[in-house]
């Protein structure tokens, strides 16, 4: 336990009602972001000194309820219990009655608590009058008007906040704990003085000794925590009663309108069975074109960087092969080949904050449930699926705009089979060798928007059976908010990218590098003796002697029946770093050495490459199979990091893995089937 | 009585029946979906489901097909 002055603040509240607008107002870049144990819920928390009071400010995920009915709500339950000396509770003044649902629940916890009443500017524009005495008194604790997107009523929140951990106020109960109270009174006439809210944690508590000395007090002890589990299982409509009734008291509403919000007026359109889909339609297109193209001139950058510093190393390290190969081809490529992904992850997440800011996200995920909810994602899978397209790094962490998790780890699961743009070369190889020049050139377009389709094809029944199978199970029903709309604020649009970059580098970035330079150390060593060969050959020589080539050759036999020999399979597991490396390293297989030229004449090369009893290698149902591998395998490490990080668990990024692998092993052994059968 | 797959845009209705008591439905009642709640349908989504209802001065969406056991009472 830390010092006596030290205080844990949990912000706590419903999606929606401007809780990390507040949080950023008062931590700004001062946060941290990190998991719980075991569960993929990220902690989001900052350091900071209220009064005399050093204090950790925690931002609970956003909530309906305390019932823990999914791993949200129950990390926030812990939370809440176990790490929390003052709660304060955010509640959107537009919309009282439902907010103060949360509040009821959170009041019986026991816990000192503040109100942070945000949105009082949208009831004073809608002509009703907040009556704040009234509201304070109904609730028993202090109640702080803010103005969000002014950061006005902040320095009232914390001076509000240090007086309630000097003398916590007594808010209103809904549920009779009147035992917790007799229980504290006899303790208190033994000397034993509690808190209130660590006694309501201490009956909960299978494991306490509290009561061990005190035999005669057992009835009370079992009174007292019956009173606490039923606290939380209140009735429902019970709260509610009780919400419309503070509602009612508290604001005074001003005649019904007749005229349409603004938000009504939006709507109107953006929602309308054929504008709307037209409009949500424009809205992506717009979005992944700007992704697209905004993110190309950085990553080229990043790239362009990175070799630069290669080339300028690479000479001072000349007289140490190991050392310079390790730096250049081990550590600047894998440092390299994560900062690539930040130009796409940083402004995926800044058109996510914006669309779910303006409170777009929720609108598009109304017009798109019913076609991704037939399989059992939701309206919210769209924009995870959709930058998958572009790169399933982004994509998977875009997932955490879906708060069902059963949902997010189904869309999580599938991102990765829609076909990204590091699958583009190998298709671009084989295509531009085997189909275009015998077919013409449109059947090689098709075939590359068959291989774009297959991917999403594919995804429909793995989820179909994922939901069946490993996320079989209770499941939330859906429920979507559709918020007023607002304009965002810019510095939660770039606090919240600023957080997902961070992340993304320190975590996924970390596992990302080592990965790589163990791969690189795999094609590396052992080293073969010079043989006095010419680059291309020697660099073959080399490979072929590595672990990579000699890990190749073993596995030759497993991926023979799809027509594979030792240097596409070798070519493959090379490429697990990052995909689109297979084609340099189909270039070195195929004794071409490395560089831009070489590329230029691979395809010429894989052409007339023969097995050793002189069969054509790449014949077409192993050209196609091929591609067909890479589009459904899983060779992409900085995913599988990702997944890992995302899911906060070493056994879903596996199962993709392997699920993934044996679809593209079965996919590839498809086409070598078909074309025998078409053959004969 | 009806179920809210049967309710049509502008409707208003008020919740007369709930499910027996389950997990599943008490999420969507702490969501304010008690008994004797009204609410107005505000729109039904282009390709039919979920629809958009306004309860307690807050819009919700919901899927007709897991609001099965609910019964209503157009207003």
């Amino acid at each position: 336990m830390a010092s006596k002055s030290f205080k844990r603040i949990a912000f706590v509240g419903n999606p929606n009602a401007g809780k990390t607008t507040l949080f950023n107002s008062l931590t700004g870049s001062r946060q941290k972001v990190g998991n719980y144990a075991g569960v993929t819920v990220e902690r989001v928390s900052a350091l900071r000194q209220v009064g005399t009071f050093d204090c950790e400010f925690i931002d609970v995920p956003g909530l309906y309820s305390l019932t823990p009915a999914s791993e949200d709500e129950a990390v926030a339950v812990r939370v809440l219990e176990e790490e929390t000396d003052l709660v304060v509770c955010v509640i959107d003044a537009s919309n009282l009655e439902r907010n103060l649902f949360l509040y009821s629940q959170i009041a019986e916890l026991l816990r000192p608590v503040v109100v942070a009443l945000t949105m009082t500017d949208r009831v004073e524009s809608a002509g009703s009058m907040l009556k704040l005495d009234r509201l304070r008194r109904l609730l028993g604790c202090p109640v702080i008007p803010m103005v969000g997107h002014k950061e006005k009523g902040v320095k009232e929140l914390l001076a509000a906040i240090e007086a309630s951990l000097a003398a916590p106020a007594e808010p209103t109960l809904l549920s009779d704990i009147g035992a917790l109270r007799e229980l504290q009174v006899e303790l208190a006439r033994r000397g034993y003085d509690h808190r209130i809210g660590d006694l309501r944690r201490e009956v909960l508590d299978d494991q306490s000794t509290m009561i061990v000395p005190f035999a005669e007090l057992r009835p009370a002890w079992e009174k007292a925590k019956e009173a606490a589990e039923n606290a939380t299982f209140t009735d429902p409509s019970t709260r509610y009663a009780w919400t419309a009734q503070v509602q009612r008291e508290a604001i005074v509403q001003s005649a019904p309108k007749k005229v349409l919000s603004l938000t009504d007026r939006i709507d109107k359109v953006l929602t309308h069975r054929v504008f709307g889909l037209m409009v949500f339609a424009a809205v992506m297109y717009c979005v992944f074109f700007a992704i697209y193209t905004l993110s190309q001139p950085f990553m080229g950058l990043i790239e362009g960087g990175f070799g630069w510093l290669g080339s300028i190393l690479s000479p001072r390290l000349e007289s140490i092969p190991v050392l310079q190969s390790f730096v250049v081809d081990g550590l600047i490529a894998g440092v390299g080949g994560v900062v690539v992904f930040l130009p796409q992850i940083l402004i995926l997440f800044f058109f996510i904050a914006m669309l779910e800011g303006t409170g777009y996200l929720a609108r598009a995920a109304f017009l798109m449930d019913r076609l991704l909810g037939w399989c059992g994602l939701n309206g919210r899978a769209f924009i995870p699926l959709l930058s998958s397209f572009a790169c399933a790094i982004p994509g998977v962490m875009a997932a955490r705009v879906m708060p069902d998790p059963k949902a997010r780890l189904a869309t999580i699961l599938v991102a990765p089979l829609m076909s990204c743009s590091a699958r583009l070369p190998v298709y671009m190889l084989i295509i531009g060798s085997f189909i275009e020049p015998q077919y013409g050139a449109f059947w090689a377009g098709f075939a590359l928007f068959a291989m774009h389709l297959l991917g999403l094809v594919v995804a429909i029944p793995v989820v179909f059976i994922l939901n069946r199978g490993v996320l079989k199970g209770k499941r939330l029903p859906f429920m979507l908010e559709l918020p007023p709309y607002q304009m965002p604020r810019w510095k939660d649009v770039f606090l919240g990218m600023l957080n997902r970059g961070k992340v993304f580098l320190t975590t996924a970035g970390t596992t990302i590098v080592v990965m790589s330079v163990i791969i690189w150390a795999a094609s590396y060593f052992p080293r073969k003796v010079d043989t006095g060969l010419a680059e291309s050959d020697a660099a073959l020589a080399q490979l072929e002697y590595s672990v990579m080539g000699r890990v190749g050759k073993a596995v030759e036999p497993v991926f023979a029946p799809l027509g594979f020999d030792w240097r596409i399979s070798t070519a493959i597991l090379s490429a697990f770093p990052a995909r689109e490396t297979v084609v340099p390293s189909l270039g070195i297989l195929f004794s071409l050495g490395s560089g831009d030229e070489a590329e230029a004449k691979l395809g010429e090369k894989i052409k007339e490459a023969k097995w050793p009893d002189g069969k054509k290698l790449f014949t077409l149902p192993t050209s196609i199979g091929l591609m067909v591998f890479f589009a459904l395998c899983a060779q992409c490490l900085s995913t599988l990091a990702v997944v890992r990080r995302e899911t906060n668990s070493r056994k879903w990024p596996l199962f993709m893995f392997t699920y993934m692998t044996v679809l593209a092993y079965l996919g590839a052994w498809f086409v070598q089937w078909i074309g025998r059968v078409l053959a004969s | 009585m009806m179920t809210f797959a049967e309710l049509k845009k502008g409707m208003s209705a008020r919740i007369v029946e709930i499910p027996s008591v389950g997990d599943d439905h008490r999420r969507l009642m702490e969501m304010g979906l008690v008994k004797d709640t009204e609410f107005r349908v505000i729109k039904v989504a282009p390709l039919g489901d979920p629809i958009e209802i306004d309860l307690r001065g807050y819009r919700l969406c919901l899927r007709k097909q897991e609001m099965t056991g609910f019964g209503v009472e157009v207003l």
